[in-house]
């Protein structure tokens, strides 16, 4: 079996070249167009801040426990043995609850379309089955997306804080975000700074609802005891009434008789 | 049979009309050029008011249907049995509604089915979905008898009423199901959501608040029946009902104001946000003020008072459910939403149309009138009359 991948993407070494970008659309068939944010026609997008010297790359984090493979109802996301989160149209109803339930607001949508999909990322998963890397990783001059092993991604980005306390912050996003990503980040600026939300759950997500949604059986049951052993109370009431009702107009009729 | 009088015109018959074509309208204009042409949705706020209100209000005003119904044939309180048709069938078409909401709101109606084979048990959208169509038919058949006596189907009608025990209790674990999964889906998420509206009791919160609505829902929709049919409103048994909706109210808001405590996010209340100012909207108007109304024996008694009441906690509750779903994830500047045009004409659309639909089966059908088949019916008070009247 394939270990799970990921990328590790390196802010401080980013020169904002846009090559990944123009991969990416180039490797999925999506148009070079300029952009503004991630959109169903772009998956990954290049933002700048503090005045054009850091650039950030935003696209779809492939959570181990994604939040969309769990709030899905038809079930047409799969976390594959690649590490990719996959999206499955022939499934999809378009409820959208994937877009809401997502952490990261990675999953875009198809809103020109009578027939809309959901667009994002699929970590290039056919090169990586096949044995490569993604096309962004591939296109990345100055070494700032890196591809492999999440596990060697993890030691690698370790080792760069260590050997570079000054240069980073110490913080590895993407280790527990949701529960992990594979999609790692290393930053020399506080990454809220950057736009990155912190205050992402360091659990997987769809534990929450599970916590809730783990007790539906159990509570129908309970329910449905509870309730036949009232209406069985209740019932027993209503005949004892409807038995006393009639002695009393028997009695009444036998006082009349009489 | 005869629809007497169903071309005759009427002010409130003319504006139904006009928001039910114009809503037409706007679904055939959705269906023809899409979400993105002609509503405002996108991909920072990706549900709208067809979500917020469409469904998420359309459900909570059907829970009457449970609460009268568990009143009736559970607890034995057959006093209110004279509400109880009216109210499944306010249920029944709320159901109707949000399905046809539904249609309008997802991007690939026609693969709807999915949800019948397509099974992922850990997704929250997926109690939803089965809710929605297991109660759905359940509250088909608890108002079926009316139709079937209509027509006088006896044989069918005697199995219904065979099975109207498991079916009521069925339809009570369903629907207070529906109602705590449409709290459980903003579990997910944590971060998106205003700290005034996202809590880990949302579920909880939603089957609360619901209980208050749909009993509101029950005195609105009898007094508007008395005065479109010309009966008489029931009041004292309103007056009793209205008495339950004190206690509920109070009890949510002393669960609302615990839990915000406990998650130490009172404090957002003081804040002079739009989101604090929504929640003070919808806890002072929506909760506190016809809590305090109602109180009084006074208001309690009066038809004006039950009436506007009433239609405060109906306000209070949509203002929750549409602030949970919309007010809490709107931030400045990028994550804002009017709804459009169309979407607004949707809604009233489907509004008009299940007042239209009630009209039309409280007129023709035998909704409010005894039931001729109750042989169960007892009366407590006629032997016992019976009683004083010979003995005298």
């Amino acid at each position: 079996m394939l270990k799970s991948k990921g990328l590790l993407i390196d802010i401080t070494r980013c020169v904002g070249c846009h090559e990944c970008e123009r991969a990416c659309a180039e490797a999925n068939r999506l148009p070079q167009e300029p952009a503004t944010d991630l959109s169903a026609r772009r998956w990954t997008y290049l933002k700048s801040y503090n005045d054009e010297t850091v650039f950030v790359r935003r696209l779809c984090m492939h959570c181990n426990e994604p939040t969309c493979v769990s709030a899905c109802l038809v079930g047409a996301f799969t976390k594959t043995e690649t590490g990719a989160v996959l999206y499955d149209e022939s499934k999809c109803i378009g409820c959208r609850y994937c877009m809401q339930a997502c952490p990261f607001e990675v999953p875009r949508y198809e809103w020109g379309s009578l027939a809309p999909k959901i667009q994002k990322c699929r970590l290039c998963y056919e090169r990586i089955a096949g044995g490569g890397q993604t096309a962004c990783a591939e296109a990345c001059p100055a070494g700032a997306t890196v591809f492999g092993n999440r596990d060697d991604l993890i030691r690698e980005a370790r080792a760069r804080i260590d050997a570079n306390p000054g240069g980073y912050v110490d913080y590895i996003y993407g280790l527990s975000e949701a529960g992990g990503t594979s999609v790692l980040f290393l930053s020399a600026i506080p990454f809220e700074k950057l736009g990155f939300p912190m205050n992402i759950p360091k659990e997987p997500i769809p534990d929450l609802s599970w916590r809730v949604l783990s007790q539906v059986p159990k509570y129908a049951v309970a329910a449905g005891v509870l309730l036949f052993g009232i209406n069985w109370i209740t019932a027993r009431r209503t005949d004892v009434a409807r038995f006393e009702a009639e002695e009393r107009r028997r009695a009444i009729t036998e006082h009349r008789e009489r | 049979m005869k629809f007497e009088g169903i071309f005759k015109l009427t002010f409130w018959k003319a504006v139904a009309i006009v928001l039910m074509a114009t809503g037409f309208a706007a679904a055939i204009e959705r269906y023809a050029l899409g979400l993105g042409a002609t509503t405002n949705l996108k991909d920072t706020f990706p549900w709208g008011i067809w979500i917020g209100f469409d469904i998420l209000v359309g459900v909570g005003l059907a829970a009457g249907g449970f609460t009268i119904a568990a009143t009736v044939y559970i607890f034995g309180i057959e006093r209110f049995r004279p509400i109880l048709r009216p109210t499944i069938l306010t249920a029944f078409l709320g159901y109707l509604l949000v399905i046809a909401g539904l249609m309008a709101d997802l991007g690939r109606p026609w693969a709807i089915w999915h949800a019948i084979i397509m099974w992922n048990p850990h997704s929250v959208m997926f109690e939803v979905a089965w809710c929605v169509m297991l109660y759905t038919t359940v509250l088909a058949l608890e108002f079926s008898p009316v139709i079937l006596e209509h027509f006088k189907l006896q044989r069918t009608l005697r199995v219904i009423k065979a099975i109207t025990i498991p079916l009521v209790i069925l339809g009570v674990i369903l629907s207070t199901l529906h109602q705590s999964s449409l709290g459980s889906l903003f579990l997910i998420i944590p971060g998106r959501m205003h700290p005034l509206w996202y809590s880990n009791i949302i579920p909880f919160l939603f089957i609360i608040s619901c209980v208050a609505a749909g009993l509101a829902m029950t005195i609105i929709e009898s007094f508007l029946s008395s005065r479109a049919f010309g009966r008489e409103v029931e009041l004292p048994l309103l007056s009793e009902i209205s008495r339950v909706i004190v206690v509920v109210l109070a009890l949510y808001f002393t669960v609302r104001v615990q839990d915000l405590m406990s998650r130490d996010a009172l404090k957002y209340v003081f804040m002079p946000t739009y989101q604090s100012g929504m929640f003070l909207v919808e806890i002072i108007l929506g909760v506190l003020l016809p809590f305090c109304l109602l109180l009084s024996r006074k208001v309690r008694s009066s038809k004006t008072g039950l009436f506007y009441s009433a239609v405060l906690v109906l306000l209070g509750f949509v203002a929750h459910r549409m602030n949970t779903a919309i007010t809490s994830m709107e931030h400045w500047p990028d994550r804002l939403y009017v709804p459009s045009v169309q979407e607004l004409c949707v809604t009233l659309g489907l509004v008009a149309f299940g007042f239209t639909a009630f009209a039309f089966v409280a007129r023709y059908f035998n909704v409010f009138g005894e039931a001729p088949h109750e042989v169960d019916e007892i009366r407590e008070d006629q032997p016992a009359e019976l009683t004083h009247a010979s003995f005298e």
